[in-house]
């Protein structure tokens, strides 16, 4: 089944003409329309006329998340605010968000996206679909959401929490599919079980779509053992709309329309483009965008690339399960943080040292981040109830930036280790 | 109004870790600190030991030297021996002075019980147990 059969089944040879023609429109409008990537491609001196093939992509500057970050708000915008309908947040490295924005035409190709994406895994009208992640700033519950009804899906909104309910409303109306975090999922059987409720027997759920965070072909098998759940991984990010791209029904690779997207696979060290099924740093251009173009932006996502054309038919390349990232972002609870925002929010808190560490576990299912930090010794109080509420105080900051909950730990001055090259402040004791 | 009625308390950050206390109790023995009375406040990710000494100028120096977090605490005492009932007279003296106790510790010492209560205001409560004509225990006493 397909969604858009011309599209997903082009001829690899057309398929690759029509990118090379969306990248030099692309670059001829960011070049003369486009102040920040103007000044780039000078800096870099390249000129729109030394885009000749596809392969000359190599030759463009890359974008970066600091890049999103240095033009907050709207700065990198080549839409005026007439014409940009919605805008989504997620946490940027440090102290400042990052703020995407989508005209009528992005949001189009992004429940295009994923239309194709749920049709391809047999998801389509005769489905009730449960979309269980977050909606609001987070781009996974809105995108998810328009892409169900795109397909004419009957789409339950449930977000996150309340997972008793979810299991009663999954159900008692009957729910077939399901898109949220695999961690969530394995809660999701979790809870039911507690609640006498066996996911296989006692309700219609098969299919689940699964993302925002890294998860493992063990634990898809555990999921599909224990809840008889299919599961199919989606990947996209918010800088390319948000969650866009999955497996086919083959499930080797996430399909990466190719009419939306060119990806190439580079060493993270040297910036070098690498040879089909090399395993390197995703890089991506998204080729339809207009609020926010995103030229050879450096994801930080480990793959790799398969452009052989899929026994499904589409001829779209695959990428290979993201196997980790080139930089230090945490995964938790399907929200990214990076350290480099936890140690911003600690650094403005005048009661404590600088000194932190990040622990992150698995408990059952969900994630659990405990921050330890050093107190000054002048923060140092007699009473209990002082340190409690600066225990509080500081869980209460780290809540409001990171948008995600952490425990702290108090730690007397120089309890925690000092580093004296590479900080290695983080220790993940997650197993995916 | 140094009559000793104020006594001084160290009071220490312990972290909630496996041995820690141990190592505290440690410096306090190399460090020839002897301790009278004492008491652990606990929360789930560290404690605070606190502690009446002899001699608590020297013992602060000598654990700061240590690396120890620690702190000075005017605290005052009352014997709950001699007189039944004084640890309720001084608070409900307490309370019509608007004095507030943050938080107490009784302590069985060798020749009687004895009531370690820190104050928000230390002074004010001296005065206010001596009109009340509750005897203070001083830190000669202790
Ligand atoms: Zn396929």
């Amino acid at each position: 089944m397909f969604w858009n059969t011309k599209i997903e089944c082009m001829p690899s040879e057309e398929l690759r003409s029509l990118q090379y023609r969306e990248l030099k429109s692309l670059v001829n409008n960011l070049y003369s329309f486009n102040k920040f990537y103007h000044d780039r491609m000078k800096a870099e001196n390249v000129h729109p006329d030394d885009i000749a093939c596809l392969a000359d992509i190599s030759k463009l500057p890359f974008m970066y998340k600091q890049d999103l970050r240095d033009n907050y708000p709207t700065n990198m915008f080549t839409a005026s605010n007439s014409e940009v309908v919605r805008y989504h947040v997620s946490s940027g490295t440090t102290g400042k968000p990052t703020l995407v924005g989508y005209t009528r035409n992005d949001l189009g190709y992004w429940t295009e996206a994923l239309a194709r994406s749920l049709t391809s895994v047999g998801i389509g009208s005769d489905d009730t679909m449960q979309v269980s992640y977050g909606y609001g700033l987070f781009t996974g519950g809105l995108g998810l959401h328009y892409g169900a009804e795109k397909v004419g899906a009957t789409v339950l909104p449930a977000g996150t929490g309340s997972t008793e309910r979810q299991i009663e409303l999954i159900k008692d109306l009957g729910v077939t599919a399901i898109a949220c975090t695999p961690s969530y999922l394995v809660h999701i059987g979790d809870v039911a079980k507690k609640m006498g409720i066996d996911i296989r027997r006692d309700t219609k759920l098969r299919k689940a779509v699964l993302g925002a965070e890294p998860w493992s072909d063990n634990m898809r098998k555990h999921i599909e053992e224990t809840m008889g759940v299919r599961a199919y991984d989606i990947y996209g990010t918010s800088e390319m709309a948000g969650p866009m791209f999955t497996e086919c029904e083959e499930r080797n690779g996430i399909h990466m329309a190719g009419d939306i997207v060119y990806c190439e696979i580079i060493d993270p060290d040297s910036g070098e483009v690498l040879e089909e099924g090399q395993k390197g740093e995703l890089v991506v251009t998204m080729l339809k965008k207009e609020a926010m173009p995103m030229i050879r932006y450096r994801i930080k996502d480990i793959t790799s690339i398969d452009n052989e054309e899929c026994p499904c038919g589409r001829t779209s390349p695959r990428i290979s399960r993201i196997s980790g990232r080139s930089d230090d972002m945490l995964i938790i609870r399907g929200i990214n943080v990076f350290p480099s925002q936890i140690e911003y929010t600690l650094l403005r808190i005048p009661q404590l040292a600088g000194h932190y560490m990040i622990i992150v576990t698995r408990e059952g299912a969900l994630d659990r981040m405990v921050i330890q930090v050093e107190i000054k010794e002048e923060a140092f109080s007699d009473k209990i109830e002082d340190m409690n509420k600066l225990r509080a105080y500081v869980e209460a900051e780290l809540k409001k930036y990171l948008n995600i909950a952490a425990e702290v730990e108090l730690k007397a001055p120089g309890e925690l280790p000092r580093f004296e090259s590479k900080a290695k402040r983080v220790i993940d004791k997650r197993v995916f | 109004m140094t009559d000793g009625s104020i006594i001084t308390q160290l009071s220490i950050f312990v972290n909630n870790e496996p041995g820690r206390l141990a190592y505290i109790a440690s410096v306090l023995k190399e460090c020839d600190i002897n301790m009278h009375a004492f008491n652990l406040a606990e929360s789930a990710d560290f404690g605070i030991l606190r502690a009446i000494v002899d001699d608590p100028e020297g013992a602060y120096e000598k654990l700061k030297a240590k690396g120890v977090i620690v702190r000075k605490t005017d605290v005052i005492c009352v014997s709950i021996e001699d007189t039944p009932g004084a640890l309720f007279k001084a608070a409900d003296a307490f309370g019509k002075a608007g004095i507030n106790i943050e938080y107490g510790y009784a302590y069985s010492g060798r020749k009687e019980s004895v009531f370690y209560m820190r104050v928000n205001d230390p002074v004010k409560a001296v005065q206010v147990l001596e009109d009340s004509g509750i005897r203070l225990v001083t830190s000669g006493e202790v």
